[in-house]
């Protein structure tokens, strides 16, 4: 009995939101039960558990991944973030602020999976369209909002952190003008 | 009389004004808490063994292996709870002739859907508990299965409840005027069989509770994803026999709810059963299968449909004939009736015609029991009358548009009594209707239709007028003998540092409730919004209510907290008064501060005047009134429902080989009288309009003849998801209610209402070349391809 219930325990060592993690897991323990139940990060949340709502959705490794479908036991020197980090470091931020501002949430069950899929989005596509930011969130169920006011509130980001990017520039030019 | 807004260029005027919910940020940031994330000294959890079968006789219950499981500690029978918890049985007096059986929180002899609670199991985790139910031995033996509607009510159908005498848990038959005569005199009568497929909500957070019992006091505190606190606290303490003030139910944030969380579920009371049997905090939380087995499912309508109308195209006559099956019980508290009712006295409600009849069927099946879902029964009768409303249009060879535009009620015919008895304040269909042609450039979209048209590409265009019931009075429940408030209630209070808290009996599930309550308040009062805190949700600190339903809060709960924030208001003048010399009457307070009415002259901030009243009350004249908390409550009473109304248009692109419907771009025009805060109700409109395109061409609760559940998982039962969804365009029409002060009628349910009607008369519009015509939702590219002659048609 003691060797059988050994050999369900795995010890995984990680980073999570920044900060190193060492726990002894059940091999059937998912990412997001991991997450909630052992580390109290309450902010990832558990909608489908079977990979197509999103809701689970958190960073590892610098991909996102579904919480539900990860198991606390691959993760072994993973490098994990959820909305709880990615809000006290200020990266999503301006996505934050945009959700709010344009009423992009409305119960916010889906929004922290849903910022760390725009967050990606944003990541590797700096212009996207608004039907690529539709089909990038497309595996992110939400059933408050009608999807539109999250569209938009991902489109104002964008630009805005290409206008920040591009004034830097200008910003450059004019101190080489005046060094001239 | 309704509230002069000339005033909204006052500092704290917040009543039509965008202002960011003041509990987004900490959603946003993933620090909300509900349900699941509480955590309680001792808690167990609870995972509930459901029926495999649509209808059994449950057996030998073994419980020996589950006990076993390392960390079970309990084992529950039907009988176990209903030794602490009574049966109930959802009638109500005002739908006459209503019957329902005895249902109990766990089964007890029978099980009647697959997914019925037929045992629990208690163990130290949720998993633990899982393991148990995986070796828990339930024995039984199948019985005949009620799946079928249309057969429900045949002889040689078996009985669900033997001793209800049938399968027939309500009728309604409504009629006005004479409906026959005028379909006899009709220039054209057309007719057709609607189908609204079987839906449900899916909340993204499963529904979910958390009972703690406490048996030195008798208190049971129940942490609760509810629309009702106070309807539950009253529930629970019924059936669990204990008084109502040792129940307190807490409500936080809510992983959105849209009418599936306003019902007493029998796994939610067991829970509470099971907490004070073990006297410690149980959690029940649904997971996703057992969400779409045992959440109400709605909408599972059969309607024939005929409408007459004269040669000038003016509707004679209107007759509905609604079938509906609810599953074995009518829902408590609230019934499994109302769909069905609201489909009678919806069908035909925007347009002016005297010639009605009406008749709805409710039946009792071995199928998830059905009750109320976001815009219960509007979506049906709209698209029922709209999809009528299309083809008479089109047997007399008259453009959609100009059919409306002669049979919607007058904009000056108020107040109107409809051929339901419904009765309308004020609304402004035409209005409404101009709006929309322009805003969606009608006649551009139909001249570009016609030329995509020739290179083969199918678009159309749909139209539906609506109209939605908000604000009810206890005509909904109340005097069915139901103890569900239709009156709510704010209780606003000035603390020492001129700060205020509103409390409020409605609810915030995500639509914004807490951010319209700080706005009226804010205004009420005179304070800048942000010095405005809210609480709901908690029985035991907020006044009585009735929480979230029927598009109430803004309506109701507004003007209750708008009528708090005067009186306080003029409590506050009357200490200023004192302290200042003054009137009260030429005083104000305007943005925190108490002001000279005349001259706007600042006189003193409301701290200074909180420090006087809370910390140095000596120094006002004895006898003062110094009252800074105040109360006040609201009901509707000159009519039962505030109706609101609106129109929808939907523009689409059918591909004719596959069957696929293209959303290219949905409006929306209502009228939901004052509208509060812009940019929520718009995007109420614009997720209500989504969740209606679900359930027009994708949502589907299919079942086997067995009455097993075939799309019991997200990726069987599709939900919209972002790339098929259009960008929606959204205006409003302001007709306030002339029965409050605010004006604000609802809004929450208007979206849901159209969508699915004018979707489908857009997909309609697309296959009329093609004389072909889809009414069964949802509009699936097999049925598509089915209506087209490709395929052949498959019952489902």
């Amino acid at each position: 009995m003691a060797e059988a219930e050994f050999s369900t325990l795995v010890e995984v060592s990680l980073r999570v939101n920044g900060e190193r993690v060492s726990r002894r897991v059940e091999a059937r323990r998912h990412l997001i039960d991991f997450l909630r139940l052992d580390l109290g990060l309450t902010g990832s949340h558990a909608g489908c558990e079977h990979g197509v709502c999103g809701a689970c959705t958190v960073r590892v490794d610098g991909e996102i991944v579904r919480g539900c479908l990860t198991l606390a036991a691959q993760l072994d020197g993973a490098d994990v973030w959820t909305i709880e980090g990615l809000s006290d470091t200020g990266e999503v931020r301006d996505l934050q602020q945009a959700f709010v501002a344009r009423n992009a949430l409305q119960c916010g069950y889906c929004t922290p999976g849903m910022l760390a899929t725009c967050a990606d989005l944003l990541e590797r596509s700096p212009a996207p369209s608004r039907a690529e930011i539709r089909e990038h969130i497309s595996g992110n169920y939400c059933r408050c909002t009608g999807y539109e006011a999250i569209i938009d509130a991902v489109e104002t980001v964008a630009a805005a952190r290409r206008a920040a990017t591009g004034q830097v520039a200008i910003g450059q030019a004019t101190i080489g003008e005046t060094a001239e | 009389m309704s509230i002069n807004l000339s005033a909204l260029d006052r500092p704290n005027s917040y009543i039509g004004r965008t202002v960011p919910r003041p509990n987004a940020p900490r959603l946003a940031e993933g620090r909300g808490t509900y349900v699941d994330d509480i955590t309680l000294p001792r808690m167990v959890h609870v995972a509930f063994y459901r029926s495999p079968h649509a209808h059994a006789r449950i057996g030998r219950i073994d419980a020996e292996a589950a006990l076993a499981v390392p960390g079970v500690l309990r084992v529950f029978t039907g009988r176990d709870i209903a030794a602490v918890c009574s049966p109930w049985v959802a009638v109500l007096a005002h739908l006459k002739g209503l019957k329902s059986a005895p249902q109990h929180a766990i089964a007890v002899d029978r099980a009647t859907w697959a997914g019925e609670p037929v045992a629990a199991v208690v163990a130290e985790s949720r998993a633990a508990a899982e393991d148990g139910l995986a070796v828990l031995e339930v024995e039984f033996e199948p019985l005949p299965v009620v799946a079928e509607m249309e057969t429900a009510l045949d002889p040689e159908t078996p009985l669900i409840h033997p001793e209800l005498g049938d399968n027939l848990a309500f009728r309604r038959v409504h009629e006005a005027g004479d409906p026959d005569g005028a379909m006899a005199s009709a220039a054209a009568v057309v007719e057709a069989t609607f189908h609204t497929g079987r839906h449900t909500g899916v909340c993204l957070e499963p529904r979910s509770i958390l009972a703690a019992y406490n048996r030195a006091e008798n208190q049971l505190t129940v942490h609760h994803s509810t629309q009702a606190p106070h309807m539950i606290q009253t529930v629970l303490a019924k059936h669990l026999d204990m008084p109502e003030g040792n129940v307190r139910v807490i409500c936080g944030d809510v992983g959105g709810s849209y009418g599936i969380k306003v019902h007493v579920y029998p796994d939610e009371m067991a829970t509470a059963a099971i907490a004070k049997i073990m006297g410690r905090p149980v959690k029940f939380v649904a997971d996703r299968i057992e969400s779409f087995s045992s959440d109400i499912h709605a909408r599972d309508h059969r309607i024939k449909g005929r409408l007459g109308v004269d040669a000038e195209g003016r509707i004679v006559a209107l007759e509905i004939d609604d079938l509906t099956g609810i599953g074995p019980y009518s829902v408590y508290p609230r019934t499994s009736a109302i769909e069905g009712n609201q489909v009678v006295n919806l069908c035909g409600g925007p347009y002016d015609f005297a010639n009605y009849r009406a008749r709805t069927t409710v039946v009792l099946q071995n199928k998830t029991p059905t009750c109320q879902y976001r815009a219960v029964g509007h979506p049906i009768a709209c698209a029922v009358t709209e999809g009528l409303v299309d083809l008479a249009a089109e047997a007399i060879g008259m453009d959609p548009v100009e059919f409306r535009r002669r049979n919607l009620v007058r904009d000056d015919a108020y107040p109107y009594t409809s051929a339901a008895n419904m009765r309308f304040e004020g609304l402004s269909h035409h209005q409404s209707l101009a709006k929309l042609v322009e805003m969606m450039d009608y006649d551009a979209l139909r001249a570009e239709q016609a030329r995509l048209r020739e290179a083969g590409i199918y678009r159309g265009i749909g139209i539906a007028s609506f109209i939605e019931l908000t604000n009810p009075s206890p005509f909904m429940y109340g005097i069915g003998g139901a103890r569900i408030s239709a009156q709510d209630g704010c209780t606003v209070r000035l603390d020492p540092d001129g700060s205020v808290v509103a409390l409020s009996g409605v609810t915030e599930q995500g639509q914004g409730t807490e951010a319209m309550l700080a706005q009226v308040v804010a205004e009420g009062v005179g304070v800048p919004v942000e010095r405005v805190r809210i609480i709901t949700g908690d029985t035991q600190v907020t006044p009585y209510g009735g929480g979230t339903w029927a598009s109430r809060g803004a309506g109701i709960g507004g003007e209750a907290a708008l009528q708090a924030g005067l009186a306080l208001r003029a409590n506050i003048l009357e200490v200023a008064g004192a302290m200042l010399q003054a009137a009260p009457e030429t005083l104000d307070v305007i943005d925190g501060e108490v002001v000279e009415k005349a001259t706007g002259r600042a006189r003193m901030p409301l701290g200074e005047l909180g420090r006087i009243v809370y910390f140095r009350g000596d120094t006002l004249p004895k006898g003062l009134p110094r009252e800074m908390v105040a109360t006040r409550h609201y009901i509707t009473s000159d009519y039962p429902f505030a109706f609101t109304n609106g129109i929808q248009a939907s523009l689409v692109e059918v591909d004719v080989e596959t069957g696929m419907v293209r959303l290219l771009k949905h409006w929306c025009v209502e009228d939901c009288g004052r509208v509060i805060n812009p940019l929520l109700v718009d995007e109420q409109i614009r997720g209500g309009i989504v969740q209606g395109l679900g359930g027009a061409l994708y949502e589907h609760c299919v079942y086997s003849e067995d009455g097993q559940l075939l799309t019991a998982n997200m990726a069987d039962y599709l939900v919209p998801m972002a790339a098929e969804m259009p960008d929606m365009v959204v205006a409003h029409v302001e007709t306030p209610t002339k029965e409050s002060l605010l004006g604000a009628k609802g809004a929450g349910e208007a979206g849901t209402a159209g969508a699915p009607a004018a979707v489908m008369n857009a997909i309609n519009d697309a296959l009329r070349p093609f004389r072909a015509r889809v009414t069964a939702m949802p509009f699936t590219p097999e049925r598509i391809l089915a209506a087209l002659g490709r395929i052949p048609e498959r019952r489902f």
